[in-house]
């Protein structure tokens, strides 16, 4: 503080020239806010890396367990961004502690969990995953009976695009997913044609001018997704799904299974005995409180720490259940 | 555009009304502000003061002068003189900044785009310097451009530009392109396209100055040949004073944009204007241009030279020398109608030949 | 991508036979004309056969061998001398550097060495010791936008990643290019390497490198330089090469070494062309900056994607918009730079035959007047002497450094002070900024959008949908011997057999379907491309003033991330494949534009005005002057915007183009199809390789 008064004309000048500051910094910079000491009495957390996969549901399951990490356990947390498969590569080779939102990827579970044992599952994160087709909230008012796949064929010609060759349009394709649509269009004897979107993007934004401009459109999706805060997008219900019904990829005709959307941590990282892993084994929330923190994020601009730490103070039970 | 006061140093071969081309107080000015320094003082500035003053270039000057159908009208000067800009203010390919160009009767100042583009399409054509050719085309269609250009069907245009390859000695060259062509060759493919749209004013804008001298007499030749054959006026650019004598009717002589003198070869030559055409006149071969007109002097007596035949004063001096030497006494000269004008005798031959031989070797 | 493997040959003369020329030239067209008759005819006798459509989930043995050699070297990477020992401690050593300067320049947590204030300060003192005045007003006004849009880190984080993967790459580039001008065995080698790596879309090696690198800034330059260096590598041969010849001989003759010619002859004398090849690097290496991101590369990408999880236009578009700024930035003020530092008489533009500016990269060739250091002034007049300048650098570099010192104390000076509340200034910050940017994109979307939706729909109905038919839905041999066909019929044998390669190479992909699908959305992206390029091309060859008002934006969608567009570009087209069509023309428009501008500008005043004087009109003189005789610029463009459109098929992939782009996306994410997404992208490399070929030598055999 003392320093302030050394600060020389020419400095506190060509700040103000150069912004218009009004007040030219008050203070001094605070030390490193060295809350180092852990809370939990037991290991020192140290590092804590969080991998974040692209999409707003995930980065609110990673910032609010590394908000709670950090606030109280003292860990230092960072946020690498990578797509999945990249994240299961850097647990593999130690660049990336955890993933908190998966889904399924048996293939990717069978490499690194069941053979090379990089990765080691941790638990279910409570969120439940929905994959199907749904419509825009206009057309199931509309058409009240569309939501019934036996119906689909009797509205096919309305789908028509320019894509779709004369048939109505699926439009599918997030890339992050196998989808079994073109056997489902096969096997239930749709009259549709699967139209590749390619992207989430794509996906939303397709929804969002249907809805607008009352078009109609009929697209795979999937819940917890922060559009659903923004849209209640409505499910066609295909053929209710049994286990094994989707054994043979070429000849489903049933639903997507629900997902039980699980958390992921590495091996090395696991055996650490750092605090945070506990943490993580035990964090679980719901899809209303997952969406609830990602409309923060997506529709009112907020910061995904300051959302998270919003949600947490406004929960502090369900926080304090995953420490104990 | 102003009309300034028709300059004191028009001269005329015929009449504003019937001439081929008829200019008065042609004034170019580079520069941003061009048109507001019209009728300031800053236009009495000679040329130097006025571009550090203002940053303007005084490209051409209150230019006034008429050209007579037929004629070949030489403009002549250093480089930098404004020939080029004159040429081009001829054909409003730069606009004048003031003055007005009447060309075949038509007043050129104050035609829209369209008229204009007609004017260039069917009265005048233009040669330049660096040929201006369209690598990608071959000769035939080079020469065919202009009549395309004026929506002329391809089998009527194919032919004329096929008169034309032979009028310019190019039989044999019409499929190639012209980067395959000496130089002399495509200037006349050059020439060529100019003729081909049969315009009353064929310009040239030193056409010769980037070929060898070989090369250039062959197409002064050339030129005066087809003016021959063609009879089409002609305003021809050159810094060249010895082209200039040998292609033009009259000659005009530039500097700074402004003229110094307009007159007939032996005009400029006789009675050069002032220091600067006569530094420029120095080493030309007087006895090539003069007349006996610039050489005689005033009979002594009625009868003196009577026993000689006459020579008419337009004779040049080197062809009189040796009927004048040849003659015992001086010889009369006689103007068109056969009155005596004057007489010549050996000495005022000798004068002008005897100055030549001193003149430093370059002369020829 | 545009060298050729062989040097281009040199236009046979017309010397020789300009008749038997014309009859060439005519025949070729009838020839043409009989490939397109039986095609149309196998198209309608054979359609639905032998098309080798591979379903979306339906993987080939090559794909899993892919995959299984990932795993593979991913099982040993763990204790492999090679991968773990070299290629970590390179990985290591890289984050680490990354890292330290991090800290030092971009981080502003408190205790750090240099806040923003004395990061302006010295990239203020540095930049006017180099490049000059108006560089430096550039450099503090780009630098204040990034603080005060909120982008301070991850603008300094971008400029770091760059400048370091800039200087790698001239450590190696410079050499190898100068190895490759020497000798012709070398550049025959390295050339098609560099071919690939710059067709290559770096989706399909993503993972790989991922894997050797760890994640982070390694990794991130590491893929910077893949695509980077091809450029620079390029030009600094082609400087080299293009040396005059007669300068050469002069040299020769006086009995100078390899050596000496090299460095007293070459290497000054193609200086200029050399600082453009670090120029073109630079822009390729800025143009990594999104998909860096994806690998935890630090920098502007992270907010780009961000935004677009959320289809966050305005927000993404401020970050679009800070990578621009740096892009211009670096662009003008090395421009500057080197301007300053080569003698006057040397200023001529070295750029030459521009045919040799790669992939995605920004093209420079010749900077409008307003944005070099010179212009503005005619002429070279400089307000100091330069040891005025150096003596106004060293008093001004006290308050650099006090200025520097302090903003290590102050919190205003360290961490950007945020001035949302602000009036003026506060709009410019990224909320209201961005905001601003929606409410634009939202009006225009919903102005036009019936418009554009039925445009699409029309341009699909005639043009895409007939053409994709014809060349995707037939047994594939026939089409592989009809693109035979033509690149023999345009460009003689060589190319040919190039094709022939290609066909090969795509065939074993597994992919013939999707290739080909892919080939017509490249075809009709190009003809719209060239349509736009020439009538913007043209306005701006002919007109300072359409230059001026045109060339910002094409130097901004050239650099700014297509994933920016891509939101207003799905509520425009929906997601279709004339999205994706549309997203290549915008991005592939710039270059072909200023191409065509070029060579428009290029066409001899002289021919020009003798034109005129005949009295043609502006219509004529556009279509018989002046197009024709940039011929050789509008084939370039065409070649260029064509590797453009072909570099988007990616991105294209994202937003309803389906076929080869969309498994290469896939491929990227999902870990079993990875196999599959790497062919892709080798297919994509093999259309790219045979298009520029087929282009090259038919420029060659008919452009005059
Ligand atoms: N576009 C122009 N802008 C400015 N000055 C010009 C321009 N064109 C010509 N000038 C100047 O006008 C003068 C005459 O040029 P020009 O007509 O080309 O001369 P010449 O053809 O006799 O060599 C020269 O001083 C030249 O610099
Ligand atoms: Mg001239």
């Amino acid at each position: 503080m003392a320093r302030a008064t050394h600060r020389t004309a020419l400095v506190a000048a060509t700040a103000a020239l150069a912004l218009g500051l009004s007040a030219c910094g008050g203070g001094n910079i605070e030390q490193p806010s060295a809350s180092g000491s852990a809370g939990g009495g037991g290991k020192e957390c140290g590092d804590l890396r969080i991998a974040v996969n692209p999409w707003t549901g995930y980065v609110s399951n990673a910032h609010v367990i590394g908000y709670v990490a950090q606030t109280k356990l003292g860990c230092k947390v960072t946020y690498p961004d990578v797509k999945e498969e990249v994240g299961w590569q850097g647990m593999a080779s130690g660049s990336i502690d955890t993933i908190v939102e998966n889904w399924g990827h048996a293939d990717l579970t069978k490499k690194y969990v069941d053979e090379q044992k990089t990765v080691q599952d941790a638990g279910l994160t409570g969120n439940q995953g929905i994959i199907g087709w749904y419509v825009p909230p206009w057309m199931a008012e509309k058409y009240p009976d569309i939501t019934d796949w036996k119906n689909l064929n009797k509205y096919a010609s309305m789908f028509k695009t320019s894509e779709s060759g004369g048939k109505g349009q699926l439009l599918d394709g997030d890339p992050s997913y196998v989808t079994n649509d073109e056997a489902l269009v096969t096997n239930l004897k749709l009259d549709y044609k699967v139209v590749t979107g390619g992207s989430e993007a794509a996906l939303i934004t397709s929804f969002r001018q249907a809805e607008k401009n009352k078009t109609p459109l009929l697209a795979y999706f999937y819940d917890p997704q922060w559009f659903f805060s923004e849209m209640k997008l409505v499910k066609v219900n295909l053929p209710e799904y049994t286990d094994g019904c989707d054994a043979d990829a070429k000849k489903v005709a049933c639903d997507y299974p629900p997902y039980a959307l699980n958390k992921l941590i590495a091996t090395k990282f696991a055996e650490s005995g750092s605090p945070a892993v506990d943490l993580i084994k035990k964090f679980q929330w719901t899809n209303d409180d997952q969406n609830a923190v990602s409309e923060m994020i997506a529709n009112q601009n907020m910061s995904p720490d300051d959302a998270a730490k919003k949600w947490v103070e406004a929960n502090p039970d369900k926080v304090a259940a995953w420490l104990s | 555009m102003t009309d300034l006061a028709v300059s004191s140093r028009t001269t005329s071969a015929t009449d504003a009304t019937s001439a081929a081309l008829s200019v008065r107080g042609l004034w170019k000015v580079f520069g941003p502000n061009a048109d507001k320094l019209l009728g300031t003082p800053d236009l009495e500035l000679s040329r130097q003061e006025l571009q550090a003053k203002s940053g303007h270039v005084i490209g051409v000057r209150d230019v006034s002068f008429d050209v007579a159908p037929g004629e070949v009208f030489v403009v002549m000067g250093l480089s930098g003189s404004g020939k080029s800009t004159l040429v081009r203010l001829l054909t409003r390919l730069i606009e004048p900044t003031a003055g007005t160009v009447v060309l075949d009767g038509e007043d050129l100042t104050g035609m829209g785009e369209d008229q204009l583009r007609e004017i260039r399409r069917r009265k005048v054509s233009m040669v330049f310097q660096h040929f201006g050719l369209l690598p990608h085309r071959k000769v035939i269609d080079n020469i065919a451009f202009g009549l395309e250009i004026r929506g002329e069907e391809k089998s009527g245009r194919r032919s004329r530009a096929q008169e034309m390859v032979d009028l310019v000695g190019l039989t044999g060259y019409e499929l190639n392109y012209p980067d395959q062509l000496s130089g002399g060759m495509q200037q006349r493919v050059g020439l060529a396209r100019a003729l081909a749209g049969d315009p009353a004013v064929l310009m040239f804008d030193e056409p010769f100055s980037a070929l060898d001298p070989l090369i250039r007499r062959d197409m002064q030749k050339e030129v005066i040949r087809l003016h021959h054959e063609v009879g089409k006026t002609m305003v021809f650019i050159t810094h060249d004073l010895d082209e200039a004598l040998k292609l033009g009717d009259r000659i005009l002589i530039m500097r700074d944009g402004e003229i110094v003198q307009v007159g007939a070869p032996d005009e400029i030559i006789g009675a050069p204007a002032d220091d600067y055409v006569r530094d420029f006149t120095a080493e030309v071969p007087k006895s090539h241009v003069l007349t006996l007109r610039w050489v005689m002097r005033p009979p002594g007596s009625a009868d003196e030279g009577a026993g000689a035949p006459a020579l008419p004063d337009t004779t040049v001096v080197r062809e009189a020398a040796r009927a004048v030497l040849a003659a015992d006494g001086p010889v009369r000269v006689v103007d068109a109608s056969g009155a005596v004008v004057g007489v010549v005798d050996d000495e005022d031959i000798l004068r002008v030949v005897v100055v030549e031989q001193r003149a430093p070797a370059g002369a020829r | 991508m545009t060298t050729t493997l062989e040097p281009a040959r040199p236009a046979p003369t017309k010397e020789a036979q300009p008749v038997a020329e014309r009859a060439t030239s005519r025949r070729t067209g009838r020839k043409l004309l009989a490939v397109l008759a039986l095609w149309v005819l196998a198209w309608a006798t054979l359609r639905g056969r032998q098309t080798l459509e591979l379903a979306n989930a339906d993987t080939t043995g090559l794909h899993d061998w892919f995959n299984d050699v990932r795993d593979r070297v991913q099982l040993l990477g763990q204790d492999n001398w090679f991968f773990h020992g070299v290629l970590g401690t390179i990985a290591s050593g890289l984050d680490t550097f990354v890292g330290v300067l991090q800290e030092h320049l971009s981080s502003v947590t408190p205790g750090d060495w240099l806040g923003w204030f004395g990061v302006l300060l010295l990239a203020a003192w540095v930049t006017y010791a180099l490049a000059g005045l108006r560089s430096t007003l550039l450099v503090t006004v780009v630098l204040l936008f990034l603080g005060l849009a909120g982008l301070w880190t991850d603008g300094i984080d971008t400029l770091i990643v760059t400048i370091v993967a800039v200087v790698i790459c001239m450590v190696v580039g410079l050499p190898l290019g100068i190895a490759m001008s020497r000798s012709r065995r070398t550049s025959a080698v390295v050339t098609p390497v560099l071919d690939a790596m710059q067709t290559m879309p770096s989706f399909a090696y993503l993972t790989p490198i991922a894997l050797f690198f760890g994640i982070g800034p390694a990794c991130a330059i590491v893929l910077t330089l893949v695509y980077a260096l091809p450029p620079l590598v390029r030009i600094t041969e082609h400087g080299l090469n293009s040396v005059a010849e007669n300068t050469v001989e002069a040299g020769r003759s006086l009995g100078v070494t390899k050596g000496q010619l090299l460095r007293q002859v070459q290497l000054p004398m193609a200086k200029r062309t050399i600082v453009v090849g670090i120029n073109q690097c630079t822009m390729a290496a800025l143009s990594m900056a999104t998909i860096a991101a994806l690998v935890n590369g630090p920098g502007l990408g992270k907010p780009v994607i961000a935004a677009l999880q959320t289809l966050n236009v305005g927000a993404a578009a401020v970050a679009g918009l800070g990578i621009v700024l740096i892009a211009i930035m670096l662009d003008r003020t090395t421009t500057a730079a080197s301007e300053r530092s080569s003698p006057a008489g040397q200023r001529v533009a070295a750029v030459g035959s521009p045919g040799i500016f790669g992939g995605r990269t920004l093209v420079l060739e010749k900077l409008p007047r307003w944005a070099t250091e010179e212009g503005g002034r005619g002429t070279d007049r400089r307000f100091l002497t330069p040891s005025g300048r150096r003596l106004v650098l060293a008093v001004l570099l006290l308050p650099v450094l006090v200025g520097a010192y302090y903003s290590t104390r102050y919190l205003q000076l360290s961490q950007f002070p945020d001035l949302s509340g602000v009036p003026v200034l506060g709009e410019l910050t990224a909320g209201p900024l961005g905001g601003h940017i929606n409410d634009l994109t939202n009006a225009v979307v919903d102005a036009i959008s019936g418009v554009t939706n039925g445009f699409k729909d029309l341009v699909t109905a005639v043009m895409l949908n007939p053409l994709q038919s014809l060349m995707s839905d037939l047994p594939w041999w026939v089409m592989a011997l009809v693109l035979l066909a033509v690149a023999f019929l345009l460009g003689g044998w060589r190319p040919a057999v190039v094709t022939l390669v290609c066909e090969a190479v795509v065939l074993g992909t597994g992919l013939w379907y999707d290739a080909m699908v892919t080939l017509t959305m490249t075809l009709v992206a190009t003809v719209i491309v060239m349509l736009v390029a020439v009538v913007l091309g043209v306005a701006m060859g002919r007109g300072r003033r359409a230059d001026t008002v045109i060339r910002p934006f094409l130097d901004g969608f050239q650099t700014i991330p297509a994933f920016v567009y891509l939101v207003p570009a799905l509520a425009l087209f929906a997601a279709t494949r004339f999205t994706a069509i549309m997203a290549a023309v915008a991005y592939a428009v710039p270059i072909a534009t200023k191409l065509v501008a070029d060579g428009v500008r290029g066409v001899s005043p002289a021919t020009v005005e003798a034109a005129r004087s005949t009295g043609i009109t502006r219509w004529q003189m556009i279509s018989k002057v002046q197009l024709p005789m940039a011929r050789e610029a509008l084939v370039l463009a065409t070649n260029q915007g064509l590797l453009y459109v072909l570099s988007m098929v990616v991105i294209g992939g994202m937003v309803g183009g389906g076929s080869l782009g969309y498994l290469i996306v896939q491929g990227f994410v999902q870990g079993q199809l990875f196999g599959k997404g790497l062919a892709a992208g080798i297919a994509i490399t093999a259309l790219g390789i045979m298009l520029d070929r087929i282009a090259r030598h038919a420029a060659a055999r008919f452009g005059r």
